[in-house]
């Protein structure tokens, strides 16, 4: 790894962003050198046949009224999901890096080891684009809608900030951890986030203990807000964004956290 | 001198129920994992029961089907799993040097996924009962579910020994948990058949033998006695378990065919 | 069933694999009841495919054996009554107990249910797993794994037993107690071994006689003593007390033998007449008034053996990917 001897030489940015390039480098070539890159996407089209399927009757129950129906409707959702999943797998790929000894290697050979992180979050959101494009391909086959023109940038906007929250997450948790046993421990929180949702129908109507607890997950501002962009009618846009970046920051800190401690215990 | 056909399963069944009530965390996540999930559903899809035609009152009572299928089928994949994993250490080979027979292996494994269906089914049963859920059939069709539960796990579970013996691999049989659960999602088990809107997802669910053990054992709950829809369910989980075990006999016989 | 005597016949056994040349190349073995039987070669040799094929996990190609009388291929299921077998991995079930393994193999025997536990506790104390023996075996080390494994292969009495390099990674306590109770085996209980090891210190103090493989052939067999014997005498190696005296030791021995290369300090040559000439070596150098630090026998090794009829040394010989026959080779082929 070339990358840390020329970025010593520089100044700390530069340190900084090369580390981060090169991370990401490494990441992306993994990931699209090996077809199975796109296997964050299978559960979510799964789901996606299966619900959009299976439940289109739902989208007739009184009360329900999503303009592009209900095709669209489980599409935003299994489209953040598998943003937030593909975060969940580079989490993996973290500990496994770490497991097999290569992310020590990284360690010593960064200047500055925050861009190991960032390096991850870049190939991550490189990835997602790849996953949400086949989930999309998908779903316009089954003959969705899509409506929404430029709205479409805030969906895209939202799915880029779950994914970066959802990676940040599984990054801290694998640094701490540093062996394939973080994978239960990051795909859990992150299953019950989305599931914990309104994925069926709107949140007006969901009712029991899942409505309170839809209602405090913040995922859900920002899974009816890109579901407002598909449709063209953005709705709740700012308080989404507001906590798209609220959680991507506390992540990010969790995240660095979580390098601080593998620093120390390595 | 032999051991007799029956000390040889009876001795293969004790081992079985031993090793896996031994892993608490899988007898405790193959009781877990459904029941979260069904509750995340049930909840979830709560508005459903308002769809016109709706057979039910309540979703929760419509979908309670589901845990049971899902739990048969952790419960086959894992001890496919074990039976992959003593090809793969070898373990089977130490057995097939003893008088056993392979016919008894198989059995044994069966009877403990059997009983890991009726713990299932019978916990389960308690839990949706804690949670409200409402047993048209009064106390004998908790039975008849029950033993529909081990039924299925029979079905299942030979399917889970086909792919143990046809591959060898511990790794190919867990991969398979996912098929299976697509398979299940791709019937009935969230709709009732005539409420799908999608042509092409009717028609797979009208496909699917899952369709109707589901809808046999969730009429026991939401109608009562149909005997139509219990016929059916009993005819296809009995078909099940014929075609699977005639299949998983074969396997064996193929894998121990080396003598 | 007849009483046949419990010896191994084996005649031009063969294995082919799909992949890869010849695991077994055409060998004859006799083996007399009784005997213990050493099978030595390299890694990839041929030996864990013979005696998966003696022990009717894997069909022959073509060839023929009999164990105990009993033809490997028309008549497998006798033969797996009277053998026992502790195979190269030690397979055993992590989620059970010493107890409850030994306890399972005498079921599937046919052991009646009060002699199950005794013949349990007896195999238990014979390998020394009495303290262990309500333990899972995940928590097992290497050596008791292997000697759980010794005791499940007795649990029948079975005439032959088959040892499927049964050292291999133990620490040396462990392996001189398991060669304690496998020459004891054959000794007091007649039974018949076969052994297969890479290790020629283990093939030179278990067998009666050796059989070395190479590349599915088998290159020499007989008794360790003789074929070492074959390849030539025993050298001597002294070093004198005093240094200065290296000349006089050099001529003393040299009555015994042709010199040979050595260190400088010391003084080596090759015995004309063998071992027994040592005692003589000995007198001669105190007739002399000779003091020597280090006196040292040095007999031809089996490795000796096996680099002259191979021409390659039997340690490092074999490769993981060489030939048909890696670890999981047998397990493909069946499956």
């Amino acid at each position: 790894m070339s990358a840390g001897t020329n970025a010593q030489e520089r100044g700390p940015y530069g340190g900084f962003f090369s580390v981060a390039g090169a991370v990401a480098w490494r990441q992306i070539y993994k990931y699209f050198t090996n077809p199975a890159f796109l296997s964050p996407a299978l559960f979510p089209l799964f789901f996606f046949v299966a619900f959009a399927g299976g439940l289109t009757r739902v989208g007739s129950v009184p009360g329900f009224d999503y303009a592009p129906g209900y095709t669209a409707f489980q599409f935003v959702w299994s489209l953040l999901q598998a943003v937030a999943l593909g975060g969940a797998f580079t989490g993996f790929s973290i500990a496994g890096d770490f497991e097999s000894g290569f992310a020590n290697r990284l360690m010593l050979a960064a200047s500055d080891r925050r861009g190991i992180l960032l390096g991850y979050v870049i190939a991550s959101v490189a990835r997602a684009t790849a996953t949400g494009a086949l989930v999309t391909v998908v779903a316009l086959l089954t003959g969705m809608p899509m409506s929404g023109g430029v709205d479409l940038f805030g969906l895209i906007g939202l799915a880029v900030l779950v994914n970066m929250a959802a990676t940040l997450f599984g990054a801290g948790i694998a640094m701490m951890l540093r062996t394939q046993q973080a994978g239960p421990i990051i795909r859990t929180p992150i299953f019950l986030v989305l599931f914990l949702a309104p994925v069926f129908v709107p949140l007006e109507l969901l009712s029991g203990w899942i409505e309170t607890v839809a209602a405090l997950n913040p995922f859900t501002i920002i899974l009816t807000s890109a579901r407002g962009f598909l449709a063209g009618e953005p709705v709740g846009v700012l308080p989404a964004y507001a906590v798209g970046a609220g959680l991507v920051v506390a992540l990010t800190l969790w995240a660095l956290f979580g390098l601080r401690y593998a620093e120390r215990s390595s | 001198m032999g051991s007799t056909f029956s000390v040889q399963m009876l001795n293969l069944a004790q081992r079985s129920v031993v090793r896996t009530l031994r892993q608490p965390a899988v007898v405790v996540s193959s009781l877990l994992f459904p029941l979260m999930f069904w509750g995340i559903n049930s909840n979830g899809l709560d508005a459903a029961s308002r769809i016109p035609g709706f057979p039910a009152d309540s979703y929760l009572d419509f979908s309670f089907a589901f845990p049971l299928i899902q739990a048969a089928l952790f419960g086959a994949v894992t001890a496919g799993a074990d039976l992959a994993r003593d090809i793969e250490t070898g373990f089977l080979d130490r057995l097939s040097l003893t008088p056993m027979r392979p016919a008894a292996l198989l059995a044994g494994m069966l009877m403990g996924v059997v009983a890991l269906g009726l713990i299932q089914g019978v916990v389960f049963l308690a839990v949706g009962l804690l949670f409200g859920v409402q047993i048209q059939a009064g106390f004998g069709g908790m039975l008849l579910i029950v033993l529909f539960m081990m039924l299925v796990a029979l079905g299942f579970g030979s399917l889970g020994a086909i792919l143990a013996l046809r591959t060898g691999s511990t790794e190919a049989v867990e991969s398979s948990f996912p098929l299976f659960f697509v398979a299940i999602f791709l019937s009935s088990i969230n709709l009732p058949r005539d409420l799908i809107q999608a042509d092409w997802f009717r028609v797979i669910a009208t496909l699917n033998p899952v369709s109707y053990l589901v809808e046999g054992i969730r009429s026991l709950i939401i109608t009562g006695w149909d005997g139509q829809a219990l016929a059916v369910g009993f005819g296809c989980a009995l078909g099940l378990i014929l075609v699977t075990l005639a299949g998983a006999a074969a396997s064996m016989r193929t894998r121990m065919a080396s003598s | 069933m007849e009483d046949r005597k419990a010896g191994i016949e084996v005649e031009g056994l063969v294995r082919d694999f799909k992949k890869g040349p010849r695991a077994v190349d055409g060998i004859d073995i006799v083996v007399e009841p009784g005997e213990v039987y050493g099978f030595l070669g390299p890694n990839g040799a041929g030996k864990s495919t013979t005696v998966l094929m003696l022990t009717t996990l894997l069909p022959p190609t073509s060839g023929a054996a009999r164990v105990a009388g009993y033809d490997i291929v028309r008549e497998g299921r006798q033969v797996r009554a009277v053998i026992g077998a502790a195979l190269q991995e030690a397979a055993l079930d992590p989620f059970l107990t010493g107890r409850e393994h030994l306890n399972l193999q005498a079921a599937l025997h046919g052991l009646p249910r009060q002699e199950r536990k005794k013949r349990g506790d007896e195999l238990l104390e014979r390998v020394g797993l009495q303290e262990a023996a309500d333990r899972r075996v995940r928590g097992y080390s290497g050596g008791m794994k292997r000697r759980l494994d010794l005791a499940l292969a007795l649990v029948h009495r079975p005439r032959i037993l088959f040892l499927d390099e049964p050292t291999t990674g133990l620490d040396p306590q462990s392996r001189s107690a398991l060669w304690s109770e496998v020459s004891r085996l054959a000794r007091d209980e007649g039974v018949t071994v076969f052994l297969t090891t890479q290790y020629l210190e283990e093939a030179d103090v278990l067998a009666d006689r050796v059989g070395i493989i190479d590349r599915g052939k088998i290159v020499a067999e007989d008794t360790p003593e003789a074929l070492k014997a074959d390849i030539g005498r025993p050298s001597v190696e002294a070093t004198p007390i005093e240094p200065n005296e290296r000349s006089a030791v050099a001529r003393v021995l040299v009555r015994f033998g042709n010199e040979l290369p050595s260190q400088p300090e010391t003084v080596a040559v090759r015995l004309d007449q063998g071992a027994g000439d040592l005692a003589d070596v000995v007198r001669a150098l105190d007739r002399e008034d000779l003091r020597v630090r280090n006196l040292r026998l040095e007999e031809p090794s089996l490795n000796d053996v096996f680099l002259a009829k191979t021409g390659r040394s039997l340690e490092g010989a074999g490769d993981a990917g060489h030939g048909a026959e890696a670890e999981g080779e047998p397990e493909e082929a069946r499956a």
